[in-house]
């Protein structure tokens, strides 16, 4: 079989409060470990404090792991130094969510597209020049935006020239963090469809971050539910909305509201919050407010078991996740 | 039979003031809510859902925003109709947090940070119910354990930062059911959770108003959390509603392209594969949110509308009832 582009192994992150404060050590991710195929769209889901954002800067090392394995085209991340570490990040881009925080208000949307491509030394001014321009078309700007500041734009635009920003180094992997949540419902759909016309017309492989579990379905091939830092379920897209395993997978699409009024509720509610990654639960993270669980669960980090090919789930209520 | 409304709002017009311009960021608004109602207030940002909210508490910024016509006629715990646009700011100030209370998005900034939940909570019964400290404090108590909040005795003596997001909003739920209001205001409660808190919020409106019968406006731009907890719905785009009728109906026969157009636009759960796996794209509303300050003759949608004509672009439609109660605010409303 053909090496994944991206396999992650182990990764573990603990954010230790800084200076003298006495606060626990944040466990924000234990042990997790997937791969991204070329030319596949993996996502990843959860609730806030689940780890997603942490799996994806760890990729790109914007945080450096605890411990683990990033291995990029066979190459472990996490070993290189500071300069090898830049020679990499030219195959691999991020895309922000918030397009109103991640464009400077200072430059033009020339400078900033060219910008990546002046670090990486990519080609001569004029040809700087030209890619990018390219990658405004790529993302259906207009050509006389190059001259134009980020603020003469709207929210969908603004993304769109941050999709562009990602594109003009021509990545081998874009981690796309939240992409459209930030936009307007009518908005959304459209940045949506640009991704993945782009992801099919190039064949950019995409580690997918979002809360939004239909756009996760729609985009995804293959999508890793987390909670506390911890891989629940991980499955093909298909088979995780049909026949969901854990239990807090199952949850967590039980509570999206349904916009369609007639379709019956049968919304299983989970019962208090979600527990703080300074302190989280023994054995299984969910168990807390997992309406199956019982004493064993306490005991044991329950294992990524395999329950159909391709699809891992990550509890020991057999009797309820099959 | 329905009761008199509790709040009956016409002609609503709620205007800025932007570089010496005057901008209209509402206009022609008409709604009504009932007693153990809930209506939905939809629409993206700059629609003008909050502001319709905020001219009801008095509450725009009062340097630039003002009401500039229509009426607010509420009927309060006293049981007589007033119009709210005629009250000065004394007699706005014991309607709200008494009459008429409010839930915001953000738990963290409407509560205060060096003041504990209980005191928070507290403090409207001593102002407008006249409780002794004692008698509000343990009247707090009790709230936080209707909305749901383990351990109420202790929450009430901690401060905000103490909490969970969802507690918070809890919280601010709890405190704005003090005073036993008649009106509840909700700005996107539960924008700012997870889906599963979100889920356990939504549920605890819905309680809540099934003890105690007030009517709920409940601002939104999430038509899943509508479906689930609205009896109405008002769509409103550039300041104007577009589409309004029973849920059941609008999301049945949405009447206005505007309102079908962001049905469409929202990927269902379960049914987003079939789309990816036949390579068909996210049905999408082209263009974007025009500027209210730039906003086109005619009805402001049709820049971006499908079935455009130039009757359209004429003037601006009126609300036509489309039958039982529905009413779109499109020439089309037949063919859409």
């Amino acid at each position: 079989m053909e090496e994944p582009l991206l396999s992650v192994r182990g990764l573990t992150k603990h954010f230790k409060p800084a200076g003298f404060s006495r606060g626990a050590v944040v466990r924000a991710l234990e042990d997790v470990s997937f791969d991204v195929p070329r030319g596949k769209v993996v996502g990843l889901v959860g609730e806030s404090g689940s780890g997603k954002t942490t799996i994806g800067r760890s990729v790109l090392r914007l945080v450096e792991p605890t411990s683990g394995e990033v291995r990029f085209n066979g190459i472990d991340l996490t070993k290189l130094s500071a300069a090898e570490m830049r020679r990499q990040r030219k195959s691999m881009q991020y895309i922000f969510q918030d397009p109103f925080a991640s464009l400077s208000p200072r430059m033009t949307i020339g400078q900033i597209l060219t910008e990546g491509l002046e670090i990486q030394r990519v080609g001569t001014r004029q040809e700087r020049t030209q890619r990018a321009k390219a990658a405004l078309e790529a993302v259906d700007l207009p050509a006389d935006a190059f001259e134009r500041y980020a603020h003469e734009f709207s929210g969908g635009q603004r993304q769109r020239i941050g999709i562009a920003r990602s594109l003009a180094l021509e990545p081998q992997l874009i981690v796309a963090d939240e992409p459209a949540s930030a936009l307007d419902v009518s908005i959304q759909a459209q940045i949506v469809n640009l991704l993945r016309d782009l992801q099919i017309r190039l064949g950019l492989t995409m580690l997918f971050i979002s809360h939004d579990l239909a756009v996760v379905e729609y985009i995804c091939d293959t999508v890793i539910v987390l909670y506390l830092g911890r891989i629940m379920e991980l499955a093909p897209s298909e088979q995780l909305y049909a026949d969901p395993r854990h239990p807090y997978t199952r949850a967590l699409l039980s509570a999206i509201p349904n916009p369609d009024p007639t379709k019956c509720r049968t919304r299983q509610i989970l019962k208090g919050d979600i527990p703080s990654p300074a302190n989280p639960p023994s054995g299984c993270v969910f168990r807390t407010r997992c309406p199956y669980a019982v004493e064993r669960c306490a005991g044991v980090v329950p294992p990524l078991e395999e329950v159909s090919p391709g699809h891992f789930k990550a509890c020991i209520r057999h009797e309820v996740s099959g | 039979m329905r009761t008199a409304p509790i709040l009956d709002i016409s002609g609503l017009k709620t205007v800025f003031r932007i570089g010496g311009r005057q901008v209209a960021a509402v206009q022609d608004l008409e709604l009504t809510i009932a007693s153990g109602e809930t209506l939905a207030l939809v629409g993206e940002s700059g629609s003008g859902k909050s502001v319709t909210s905020l001219s009801i508490m008095g509450l725009l910024p009062r340097a630039v925003g003002k009401v500039a016509e229509g009426s607010i006629l509420f009927r309060g715990k006293a049981g007589q109709a007033r119009d709210l646009t005629k009250l000065d700011a004394e007699g706005m100030r014991h309607i709200r947090g008494n009459d008429i209370a409010m839930v915001f998005q953000e738990p963290m900034t409407s509560l205060n940070p060096v003041y504990t939940i209980g005191e928070q909570i507290a403090e409207p019964m001593r102002i407008h119910l006249r409780l002794s400290h004692k008698d509000a404090a343990a009247a707090a108590v009790k709230l936080l354990a209707d909305v749901g909040i383990p351990d109420p005795e202790r929450r009430a003596r901690q401060y905000p930062h103490e909490l969970s997001g969802g507690m918070r909003q809890r919280a601010t739920i709890a405190m704005a059911l003090s005073c036993d209001p008649v009106l509840l205001i909700a700005d996107e409660p539960t924008t700012a959770l997870d889906v599963t808190i979100q889920a356990q919020i939504l549920d605890l409106f819905q309680k809540l108003q099934a003890e105690r019968g007030m009517g709920i406006l409940f601002v939104t731009h999430n038509l899943g959390v509508v479906a689930e907890i609205a009896d109405r719905v008002a769509v409103m785009y550039a300041g104007r509603i577009v589409e309004t009728g029973t849920v059941a109906d609008v999301f049945r026969h949405p009447r206005h392209p505007y309102t079908i157009g962001l049905m469409r636009s929202v990927p269902r759960l379960g049914e987003a594969t079939e789309l990816r796996r036949k390579g068909i794209p996210l049905p999408t509303i082209a263009g974007s949110v025009p500027s209210l300050m730039l906003l086109p003759k005619g009805c402001s949608f049709a820049p971006r509308c499908p079935y455009a004509i130039d009757a359209c672009r004429a003037d601006v439609p009126p609300l036509y009832e489309t039958g039982s109660g529905q009413k779109s605010r499109c020439i089309r409303w037949q063919e859409v």
